[in-house]
């Protein structure tokens, strides 16, 4: 599967940056998910006030709407993107 | 066919259907009962964690608490969906790699503490409780509302129908039943928001609705709102509070139900079902997809429904005369019948007048026009229920949704009797008084600690106790405060030991309670409060019900203070934190069950 790696045994080495690469991937999103809710959705609403979608403004938006559908596109990604690391360091399952 | 007819029948089609679920889905042994024999499809399970999730609450109050609200109200559903995120990226792979049954299993075994795992239990038989008092009141409403048989009969057909599959065939029956209550409870949550969307908006998805135009006045729809309902004396709408206080608040609120989402064990015991830890992942992604298609259509509900409301009592805009007592619409004499609706003549002018008598600045706008106080209470819980009758929607709709307010009480209700006695079979009874128990004897156990659980919880749903109002207090905040941080620590530390692990529980667990015990009454015994529930009353001026957050922070640090003065973990342990972070061989730990 992979032939950077060992696969099967999955050394020490090769854990310890499979980990470390899933804590970045963690990071980035737990970034974006905070600045669509709290970031957008409640503290940066007022900045955002200008912007307008639909009868109210791009916060509002955020608070009620957009914020969900961004979560949604993020545990997607995560899931995609963690299939992608765990073939890469040959821990995947089967 | 009469509306009672249509009722019956469509509420006893789904519960047949549930039943005939119950006996093709038995459980045969204990990995079936507790986990399905983790054989659940990743979409399948995402489904049945959508109505396990979505309760008596998301299905029949949010839209009104939203349509009463307004922006405030937009934590509700941040916070009910962004905890998908955490737990998708936090715990449910790492805890199905884990392998076994229960949530204080993993607590128990990662932190070598028996005591970890006991305070574990209490915590999750405290929240649980508490969750699962509201879906029996809920599921007795609906029946009284809908069947017209009194409160105590309506509940004990609910349990008896829980009974039926949860005894027989434990997460396995449960599963297959919530795929089926999902079904039925968005279709009917979905029909009468479509309808209502069109004839507001012209737009059949109401939550583009929502950003749409108003018909009838040409105007967006949320501009129309904020402008009749400013004209009536309250805020607008959309209205964001400048206040520093109330904006911490919030952002505090949130994150709580967010980190509580996360830390709930009958929301996370579903993850153990499904095969492999990548299916862990895509499943919270689909049980978020499932989840989005009612939250991203309550707000539209709520929104649409207050200005339906207004616009049925003051038929000529709020300017005009108000709506006489005499001609409101049919929709308003059912619901008075429930007391779930009041009016109340103050002027004596056969008119009904709803406006924010709180309000000091439009006062006298109030005293001009010979108003004597707003005449009009409307209980917000029955807004989603009469959306049908409002939108004069035939009888069928108005028998699902009937249908659909039992689905989603009883699919939540069936995961917290599920997560209840799993504890005390698997934690209590083979974690504890008797570890030597043979298989088929833990599944009598746990058969008969489902059964004591479902007459429990039928009882408190009769006497419902001082708490069972609380659950987003007191449930959210025991999760948020002691469970959610010692998951998580578990899995991203290898330091945090035993010492800390309890020290951060007990520690996130009693500021909590004690919070929220001086703020709503010790053990909510009502006069026991010591400072007000309001922002400026309370002691750090933080509401109750947002102190989880600050009860979390205070877990972690507890946790890292004692692990760091304390011995450090044993090689073991290192070695299970490592086997839980890796998803290779997950499908093997299941082998030894």
């Amino acid at each position: 599967m992979t032939d950077t790696n060992t696969p099967n045994t999955g050394g020490d080495g090769n854990n310890q940056a499979y980990w470390s690469a899933n804590i970045r991937i963690i990071i980035f999103s737990l970034i974006i998910w905070a600045l669509v809710s709290f970031g957008f959705g409640i503290l940066l609403r007022p900045l955002l006030a200008d912007i307008k979608i639909g009868g109210s403004d791009l916060g509002f938006w955020f608070a009620q709407q957009g914020s969900i559908l961004v979560f949604l596109f993020l545990i997607f990604f995560y899931a995609w993107r963690m299939n992608r690391l765990d073939r890469k360091h040959g821990v995947d399952e089967e | 066919m009469d509306q009672y007819t249509l009722n019956l029948l469509f509420v006893g089609a789904t519960f047949a259907l549930y039943i005939g679920i119950a006996i093709w889905a038995r459980a045969g042994s204990t990995s079936e009962f507790y986990a399905a024999g983790r054989g659940v499809h990743p979409v399948t399970n995402g489904m049945a964690t959508a109505a396990d999730w979505m309760s008596a609450a998301s299905f029949i109050s949010m839209a009104g608490l939203i349509a009463f609200g307004g922006y405030n109200t937009s934590s509700f559903l941040m916070g009910w969906t962004g905890g998908y995120v955490l737990l998708a990226l936090l715990l449910a792979p790492y805890l199905r790699k884990f392998g076994k049954f229960t949530v204080p299993e993993f607590i128990g075994d990662r932190f070598y503490s028996p005591t970890a795992r006991i305070i574990a239990v209490i915590c999750l038989i405290v929240a649980s409780v508490t969750y699962v008092i509201g879906q029996m009141t809920g599921v007795g409403v609906a029946f009284s509302r809908f069947l017209e048989v009194n409160n105590t009969v309506g509940l004990m057909i609910g349990a008896s129908v829980v009974f039926f599959y949860a005894v027989l065939g434990g997460m396995k029956g449960v599963t297959y039943t919530q795929v089926a209550q999902y079904c039925v409870l968005i279709t009917a949550y979905t029909i009468p928001a479509i309808f209502i969307s069109l004839q507001l908006t012209g737009q059949p998805i109401p939550a583009l609705g929502l950003f749409g135009d108003h018909v009838e006045s040409g105007t967006a729809l949320l501009t129309r709102l904020d402008q009749v309902v400013t004209e009536l004396g309250f805020k607008e709408y959309t209205h964001q509070s400048n206040d520093t206080s109330s904006i911490i608040n919030m952002v505090l609120f949130t994150f709580s139900l967010m980190i509580g989402t996360a830390g709930l064990p009958h929301v996370i015991i579903r993850f153990f079902t499904v095969p492999k830890v990548s299916d862990a992942r895509w499943s919270a992604g689909w049980a978020l997809v499932f989840i989005a298609l009612l939250y991203l259509t309550a707000p539209a509900v709520g929104a649409m429904a207050r200005l339906n409301i207004i616009d049925t009592i003051y038929p000529k805009g709020t300017q005009e005369q108000s709506l006489a007592y005499e001609a409101r619409p049919d929709w308003m004499k059912n619901w008075e019948v429930t007391g779930l609706l009041k009016f109340e003549d103050k002027n004596g002018d056969g008119r009904i007048q709803m406006y924010n008598d709180k309000s000091e600045s439009f006062a006298a706008t109030a005293e001009e026009r010979g108003w004597k106080g707003s005449e009009l209470q409307v209980n917000r819980d029955i807004l989603v229920l009469a959306n049908p009758e409002i939108a004069n929607l035939p009888g069928w709709v108005i028998a699902l949704v009937a249908a659909g307010g039992l689905a989603a009480a009883l699919s939540t209700a069936a995961g917290l009797l599920l997560a209840i006695s799993s504890a005390v079979s698997h934690d209590l009874v083979k974690g504890q008084i008797n570890p030597s128990i043979s298989e088929k004897g833990e599944l009598l156990a746990a058969r008969i600690s489902m059964a004591v659980a479902i007459a429990v919880a039928t009882y408190l749903g009769l006497n419902p106790p001082g708490f069972a109002a609380q659950t987003v207090a007191l449930a959210f905040g025991i999760a948020a405060a002691s469970i959610f941080p010692v998951l998580m620590m578990g899995i991203f530390s290898k330091r945090i030991n035993n010492h800390g692990a309890v020290a951060g529980m007990l520690t996130g667990l009693l500021f909590t309670l004690i919070y929220i015990f001086l703020h709503k009454g010790w053990f909510f015994i009502p006069g026991t409060a010591s400072f007000p529930d309001t922002i400026e009353g309370s002691l750090f001026g933080i509401k109750s019900t947002a102190i989880g957050s600050i009860g979390a922070i205070l877990n972690f640090t507890a946790a890292y203070f004692v692990s760091s003065m304390t011995k450090e973990t044993p090689d073991h342990i290192k070695e299970l934190v490592e086997s839980v972070r890796i998803p290779k061989g997950a499908g093997a730990a299941t082998v030894d069950h």
